[in-house]
């Protein structure tokens, strides 16, 4: 640029400001298909590969002739809307208590929710497995006095109950947050007009946060059907995810193309989900 | 509306009980501090009174009083004679039009006024009609289905005021309103309210405000409030012809306020002034008093032009406003403000100018903040604090 000595200043300034943002923009697409697209691009030439690298459709349609696999994604689907419906439900009713009934140590109880979204989800399986496994506390308690073993975790009730109970952060801070922002005089000209509670609730308060309800579920059906520590550490055997299918077909087996394939249905399921989720909540807030 | 006369939500015990009384309310707020003191006032049924104050001063907080949202520590409030202090806010049979309008963003303009038909039972079919005539009563019978979004700020505020009378409540409860409008909404507004006002001639109406010129415009009565405390409560008119105190002379309608000896029975001296002032009503002699003076009463005297009152003032400022002069000035250590019809040749600053005015244009006023010594008294006695003299001027003013 500084050979063009005798050109007026000005021209050679909008080709810095156009090659400028380019650049700036290409770095991170660059960094997106190297950390992101190539490995999905990767999996899903494995998905239709054999091991020796011959491509191979036939494994597809072995796998969906098979009911134990169809039987894995019906238990993935139903397991991740089970755990989206308990946190909606729980995580909308808390926030609710803590933005509107008064009691001291709200404050407290926000900030536990922040740390407990900061841990692992398996610690907190870890936790009530200690509590309500075979070998847990209450079992242990229940022996003692010649009483027989609960069951709470084994089976998907105890995934589902696991989920929630770590998932539910993830729909009460933006629920949480979204009821800090409806207008508090809405709520008072609402009772002055002779509403109750329930019905300020109902027809004030809940329409308001609705988006704010559908993006926290939505972050929860995403996180809980690709969930794999929670699913493993509840230590329900019988209970088979998708995840967990890869994890056994590929490191378990070494049937890399069984867990890839398995890995794309997963990925198609989270999203086809995703997008009905999506278009029944944006229909309800219309 | 105003042929059928509308059905009562809060029962009364007669005609004669004011549509809001406080009796003694004080207010704390979550820190404890008194953020209304010992408030007493009566608004009579029917009227609209403003309550009007600085921020802070504590009429917010009498509004939500009344409303049910700020339960007082002390003291009562009843509506048309009946005892609401601890009646929840849905019961009372109030409503409310707040400053941000808080119109319920997911519902159409007719779902919005409906809603405290629907909440209070009110048939369907009777809902549309009465949601019809709410809407007409503001003109916006032709946006029922438009979203509030859509509306301009003005129009949202007359879909409050629809949304809050459509139930007939027997009071109504106005939070400046007007503030977030401009002015020119504003005062067509202002002449929006005063015709519902004479379309509902029964429905009490108490308006927050911290601009005189609505107060003025709009209400029968006037509070004065500062500090949490009723300052001075009267009829609109008296309260600006007469205020009882500097505070209320200087806020409604920005009055000069000078101080001064007195001179003679009906004659001070402001002090820095070389000749006496006469009043028309009389002074006690040997003390010092306040006296108000209206800016726009005042004119300004050339030549050998002479007035009953006359004041030499040093000017220190000049501001043309379009079609008037509004020239500060000093006379001795005292401020002295003249709002003279726009002049041909304006005085000029550092120059000395008489101003002239007539013996009705002044009116002693006192301080609250400072402990008003008898001989300070217009005709009455000493009036020690606020609170008393608010039911001194109540006394005056009720029928």
């Amino acid at each position: 640029m500084t050979a063009v000595l005798g050109a007026p200043p000005a021209l050679p300034r909008p080709r810095t400001r156009v090659t400028g943002p380019a650049v700036a923009a290409l770095v991170p697409l660059a960094v997106l298909l190297v950390l992101g697209v190539y490995p999905l691009v990767l999996l899903l030439s494995n998905a239709v590969h054999d091991d020796l690298g011959t491509v191979d459709l036939a494994r597809w349609g072995e796998l969906f002739g098979n009911p134990v696999f169809l039987d894995v994604i019906w238990t993935t689907v139903r397991i991740g809307v089970l755990t989206t419906i308990g946190c909606v439900a729980l995580g909308t009713f808390l926030a609710l208590v803590i933005a509107f009934v008064p009691f001291p140590g709200t404050g407290f109880v926000v900030g536990a929710l922040n740390v407990a979204v900061s841990f692992p989800s398996f610690l907190i399986t870890l936790a009530l497995v200690f509590v309500w496994g075979d070998v847990g506390v209450v079992n242990g308690g229940l022996a003692a006095i010649g009483l027989g073993p609960v069951h709470l975790l084994d089976g998907q009730w105890g995934v589902v109950l696991a989920e929630v109970v770590y998932f539910t952060p993830f729909v009460l801070r933006p629920v949480l947050g979204a009821l800090e922002n409806v207008d508090r005089r809405q709520v008072e000209v609402a009772e002055s007009l002779g509403a109750g509670p329930w019905r300020i609730i109902r027809t004030v308060v809940l329409p308001e946060v609705l988006p704010a309800i559908a993006a926290g579920g939505a972050l929860v059906l995403m996180y809980s059907l690709n969930e794999f520590g929670i699913v493993l550490f509840t230590g329900a055997k019988d209970v088979q995810t998708l995840p967990t299918l890869v994890y056994s077909q590929a490191i378990g087996r070494g049937e890399y193309q069984t867990a890839a394939i398995a890995a794309v249905v997963n990925v198609a399921v989270s999203i086809g989900l995703y997008l009905v989720a999506r278009r029944v909540t944006r229909a309800g807030v219309r | 509306m105003s042929a059928d006369r509308p059905a009562r939500l809060a029962e009364t015990d007669g005609s004669t009980a004011p549509g809001i009384e406080f009796r003694d309310v004080t207010v704390r707020g979550d820190d404890g501090r008194v953020i209304l003191d010992s408030l007493t006032m009566a608004v009579p049924r029917g009227e609209i009174v403003a309550l009007l104050g600085p921020s802070g001063a504590g009429k917010t907080t009498a509004l939500r009083a009344v409303a049910g949202f700020q339960a007082p520590s002390s003291g009562q409030v009843l509506l048309a004679g009946r005892d609401v202090t601890s009646v929840a806010p849905r019961d009372r049979g109030i409503g409310m039009v707040v400053q941000s309008y808080a119109l319920f963003p997911h519902m159409s303009v007719a779902q919005n006024v409906a809603y405290g038909l629907r909440s209070r039972g009110v048939r369907r079919r009777d809902t549309t009609e009465r949601v019809r005539e709410a809407l007409a009563m503001v003109g916006m019978a032709s946006f029922a289905d438009r979203r509030p979004s859509s509306l301009s700020g003005g129009q949202q505020q007359r879909v409050a005021i629809a949304r809050a009378l459509a139930p007939r409540p027997a009071v109504l409860l106005l939070d400046e309103p007007l503030s977030a409008l401009d002015a020119q909404l504003r005062s067509g507004m202002l002449a929006e309210l005063a015709r519902l006002h004479r379309e509902l001639p029964d429905v009490t109406m108490l308006y927050v405000t911290h601009g005189q010129n609505e107060a003025l415009a709009l209400a029968d009565r006037i509070a004065v409030m500062a500090d949490a405390r009723l300052v001075e409560y009267g009829a609109s008119e008296s309260l600006y012809r007469d205020p009882e105190y500097a505070f209320t002379a200087r806020f409604l309608g920005a009055s000069n306020v000078l101080e001064g000896m007195v001179a003679g029975d009906h004659e001070v001296l402001v002090h820095g002034a070389p000749s006496a002032l006469r009043l028309v009503e009389p002074v006690r002699g040997g003390s010092t008093v306040r006296l108000s003076v209206r800016p726009h009463r005042v004119r300004l005297l050339c030549g050998d032009e002479h007035g009953t009152n006359e004041l030499a003032v040093t000017v220190t400022d000049v501001q043309w406003r379009g079609a008037t002069h509004h020239v500060t000035g000093t006379i001795g250590t005292q401020s002295f403000a003249a709002e003279l019809l726009e002049l041909s040749v304006p005085p000029t600053v550092g120059s000395t100018v008489r101003f002239g005015f007539e013996p009705h244009d002044v009116v002693v006023v006192r301080d609250p903040a400072t402990a008003v010594r008898p001989d300070h008294g217009t005709a009455e006695a000493a009036v020690p604090g606020p609170s008393r003299a608010s039911r001194h001027t109540l006394a005056r003013s009720m029928p």
